[in-house]
C-alpha cells in the first residue's frame, strides 16, 4: 500500500513539474514574432513522418544514424513496457499484462533486445565523444555544461537500461524459486546471461534487488522527463512539432520583410495598401530573441547540439568563428535567460541591458556566413540557423547602419549604378559589342 | 528588349545577363557562350541591356532588405512593362532571387538557369551536342549553392556535361552536400573573417584531388573563386575552370 502511494505521489509530482516547465517553455517560445505555418497540413504531416519518425536526414552519416536508430527505437518501444510498470505501480500488481501469455513473453524478450540496442548505442556514443573524439564534439561552444549534459544523458540511459536487465534477472530467479508474487512470466534472452550471478541469493535479497531496480527505473523515467526541458535532449519531444512546422519553401527563398515592402512599394504603386499595422512599428531584423519568430525559438529549444551543421559549414571548416550550432545554442541560452528574468519579475520582462546580438552572438560570426544553406540541409530535424543569421544582419544594416565597410561600398554601388561594382549602368551592354 | 518590341517582335525568352555577366571580363565570356547557344538554336531572345539592374541578391543576403526591394521593384516594373513571361539567367543568384523572391513583390515569371535551358534544348533535339575537345576528358562539377541546395537543381548541369562524352568525377562533397566556393552571402564583396584558410582554397583542393582537366561550374562567382583557387595551387596549366555553357559552345564550335 505504501509503495502504491509512493508511486502515485511520484507520478503526480513528476507529471505536474513537467507540465509547469513545459508551460514556461511554451510561454518563452511564444515571445517570438508571428510566423504563419498553418498551411499545407498534409505536407507537414508527411514531413514529420519522414524526417522525425523516419529519421530520413540522419542517414547521411551511417554510423551515428545506425546507433541513433537503435537508441530511438528502444526508447519509443520500451515505453510499452513502462506502461505496464505504471499499471503495476498504481495497482500493486506484478507484470499485469502477462495474461497475454506467449505474446507477452515475446514482447518482454523483444524489449530486452531493444534495451540491449539502447545500451550498445549509448556506449558507442560515449566512445565517439570521449575516446575517439569525433571532431564535431570538440568545438569550443560545447565546453562546460553542454558536454557534461551530453555525457549525463548517455550515462543515465545506460543506467536505466541496466536497471531493466538487473530487475529482469532478479525476477526470473525469483520465478524459478517459485515465489508466489513472482509468477512465471516473460522471456529474457539478455538478462538470462547475468541471471546466474543471482542464483545463490536469498529471496529477500532478490526481492530487494528487483524492487530497487524497478524503482530506479521508474524514478529514472520521471527524472529524465523533467530533465528534458533543461537539456539538449529536449529534441526527443520537440523534433516532432519542429519538423511539422518546417519551412516548406525552397531553401533559397528568403522572406521578404512586409514592413520594408510597405515603405518601398508606394514609390512604385501609388494605390498600394500597406500590409503591416502602422500603429505597431516593428524593428527591422533582430537584435534580441523577441525579434525572432516563434519558429526560430522552437528551433533553438529543439537543437540537440549534434553539430552536423557546424561540421558542414564552409566558414567553420576553414577555421572561422562562425558555428551554426553555436547560433542555436546562444539563442536558447538567451531565451532561457529572458524566461528566468520574467519568472523573477512576476511574468514581465525587465530590461537587463543585454541582447542576443552582442552579448551572445558577435558580429564577426554573422558576417562570416556564406548563406550556402549547408547547415539547414544538414540538420536532421530541419532547424534553420541561417534565418537567424540573416535577421541579425538585417538589424545591423537597417537599424544600425553598421555593415563592414566593403559591404557599405557594395550597397552604395548598387544604389548608384545598379551593380555591386563601380561600373556605369550605360556600359551594361558593352559585352555585346566586344569580341 | 525595347528594340525588339519597337520592331513588333515578341521574344520567346528574356536572357537575364546579370552584373557579373555584363561587367566582369571573365564572366562576359560565359554570357557570350550562352548567346552563341541561343543564336545557334534560333531562339528569339532579348536582353534588357541598360534597363537591367542588379537583381538585389548581394544586398538581400547582406541584410539590406530596403535596397533589395528597391532593386526588385525597379526590375519588376521594367519586366512587367515588357510583359516578360520566361527568363533564362546566366547566374544562379539572379535565378534564385527572381524565381523565388520576386513573386510576392509582383514579379511572376517562369525562370530557368542556363544549364536547365541547355538541357531542355538537348532533350527537345534542338541542340545536338558533341564532345569535341572535351571528349574523354576528366571533369568535376562544382555545385553552385544557389542552384543546388537552394533550388534543388542537381541533375541538369550533370546531364549536359555528360553529353560531351566526358568522364564526370564526383567530389565527396557534392549535390546536397556540396561545399560552397566561398563567394555567396555577399562574401564576394568583402575580406574573409579570421581563420585558417580561405573557403575557395578548401574547395579547389577537393576538386583538384581528382586531377581533372576541367572544373565545371554554373555560376560566375564560383568561376572566380575556383579560378583563384587553381592559381593558388599553380595548376592553371593542368586544370581549366569553365562554365557549362562555355564547354557546350566550345565543343560544338558555336
Amino acid at each position: 500500500m505504501i509503495s502504491i502511494l509512493a508511486f502515485l505521489l511520484l507520478a503526480i509530482a513528476g507529471t505536474a513539474w513537467f507540465v509547469v516547465n513545459m508551460r514556461k517553455v511554451r510561454r518563452n517560445i511564444l515571445l517570438g514574432k508571428e510566423a504563419d505555418r498553418s498551411d499545407r497540413k498534409s505536407e507537414r504531416i508527411q514531413t514529420l513522418i519522414r524526417v522525425a519518425l523516419g529519421q530520413s536526414k540522419m542517414v547521411t552519416r551511417p554510423v551515428s544514424a545506425t546507433m541513433h536508430i537503435l537508441v530511438y527505437a528502444g526508447f519509443v518501444l520500451i515505453n510499452i513496457e513502462v506502461m505496464e510498470m505504471f499499471i503495476d505501480g498504481a495497482f500493486g500488481t506484478h507484470r499485469a499484462l502477462s495474461f497475454m501469455g506467449s505474446f507477452y513473453n515475446f514482447l518482454i524478450a523483444f524489449f530486452e533486445v531493444l534495451a540491449f540496442g539502447v545500451t550498445l548505442g549509448c556506449a558507442v556514443f560515449l566512445i565517439r565523444r570521449n575516446i575517439v573524439k569525433v571532431k564535431r564534439f570538440l568545438n569550443k561552444e560545447l565546453d562546460g555544461w553542454p558536454r557534461t549534459d551530453a555525457n549525463l544523458i548517455l550515462c543515465s540511459e545506460i543506467i536505466l537500461m541496466s536497471a531493466l536487465f538487473i530487475m529482469n534477472a532478479a525476477d526470473q530467479t525469483l520465478q524459478q524459486h517459485g515465489d508466489a508474487h513472482y509468477h512465471a512470466a516473460g522471456s529474457f534472452p539478455i538478462s538470462q546471461l547475468i541471471a546466474p550471478l543471482f542464483s545463490g541469493m536469498s529471496d529477500g535479497s532478490l526481492i530487494f534487488i528487483e524492487r530497487f531496480c524497478w524503482w530506479l527505473h521508474i524514478v529514472g523515467i520521471f527524472g529524465f522527463l523533467n530533465y528534458l526541458p533543461y537539456s539538449k535532449h529536449f529534441h526527443i519531444l520537440l523534433a516532432f512539432p519542429n519538423t511539422y512546422y518546417s519551412n516548406l519553401e525552397l531553401k533559397g527563398k528568403f522572406t521578404n520583410l512586409d514592413a520594408v515592402t510597405d515603405v518601398v512599394k508606394p514609390n512604385f504603386d501609388p494605390s498600394y495598401q500597406p500590409i503591416t499595422d502602422p500603429n505597431s512599428p516593428q524593428r527591422f531584423g533582430a537584435k534580441d530573441v523577441f525579434d525572432l519568430s516563434w519558429k526560430q525559438l522552437l528551433d533553438a529549444y529543439s537543437c540537440t547540439e549534434c553539430g552536423r551543421c557546424t561540421s558542414s559549414c564552409p566558414q567553420n571548416i576553414t577555421g572561422k568563428k562562425l558555428s551554426p550550432r553555436k547560433i542555436m545554442m546562444d539563442t536558447r541560452d538567451r531565451l532561457e535567460e529572458v524566461g528566468k528574468n520574467m519568472d523573477a519579475n512576476g511574468g514581465t520582462f525587465k530590461d537587463d541591458g543585454k541582447s542576443l546580438l552582442g552579448d551572445y552572438i558577435s558580429t564577426e560570426e554573422i558576417w562570416a556566413c556564406n548563406t550556402c544553406n549547408a547547415c539547414v540541409q544538414e540538420c536532421p530535424i530541419n532547424i534553420d540557423p541561417l534565418g537567424i543569421i540573416i535577421d541579425l544582419r538585417r538589424y545591423l544594416v537597417m537599424e544600425q547602419s553598421s555593415a563592414p565597410n566593403e559591404l557599405n561600398t557594395m550597397f552604395t554601388n548598387m544604389e548608384n549604378n545598379g551593380a555591386p561594382w563601380q561600373f556605369s549602368p550605360s556600359d551594361r551592354l558593352n559585352w555585346a559589342k566586344e569580341n | 528588349m525595347a528594340e525588339m518590341l519597337s520592331n513588333g517582335e515578341t521574344p520567346e525568352i528574356l536572357f537575364w545577363v546579370g552584373c557579373s555577366g555584363s561587367f566582369d571580363d571573365r564572366a562576359k565570356k560565359i554570357t557570350k557562350a550562352i548567346v552563341r547557344i541561343l543564336n545557334h538554336v534560333g531562339i528569339k531572345f532579348a536582353v534588357l541591356g541598360t534597363e537591367e539592374s542588379c537583381s538585389g541578391d548581394p544586398a538581400k543576403r547582406a541584410g539590406n532588405e530596403f535596397l533589395f526591394q528597391m532593386q526588385a521593384m525597379s526590375n519588376i516594373t521594367v519586366m512587367n512593362g515588357y510583359e516578360v513571361k520566361k527568363i533564362v539567367t546566366g547566374c544562379p543568384h539572379c535565378y534564385n532571387t527572381i524565381k523565388n523572391e520576386y513573386p510576392s513583390l509582383g514579379g511572376n515569371y517562369e525562370v530557368v538557369h542556363h544549364t536547365q535551358l541547355v538541357q531542355e534544348l538537348i532533350n527537345q533535339g534542338k541542340l545536338k551536342v558533341q564532345g569535341g575537345e572535351f571528349k574523354g576528358k576528366k571533369i568535376v562539377f562544382h555545385d553552385p549553392c544557389y542552384l543546388g541546395r537552394a533550388n534543388e537543381v542537381y541533375e541538369a548541369p550533370r546531364e549536359v556535361i555528360q553529353k560531351l562524352d566526358v568522364e564526370l568525377a564526383e567530389m565527396k562533397r557534392s549535390r546536397a552536400n556540396g561545399l560552397c566556393c566561398g563567394a555567396g552571402g555577399a562574401q564576394m564583396f568583402k575580406e574573409a573573417e579570421k581563420g585558417n584558410r580561405e573557403v575557395n582554397t578548401e574547395r579547389t583542393e577537393e576538386a583538384l584531388s581528382h586531377n581533372p582537366d576541367v572544373i565545371a561550374v554554373g555560376c560566375p562567382f564560383c568561376n572566380t573563386m575556383m579560378t583563384d583557387g587553381v592559381k593558388h595551387f599553380n595548376k592553371e596549366q593542368q586544370t581549366k575552370v569553365l562554365d557549362v555553357a562555355e564547354m557546350i559552345a566550345t565543343a560544338n564550335d558555336l
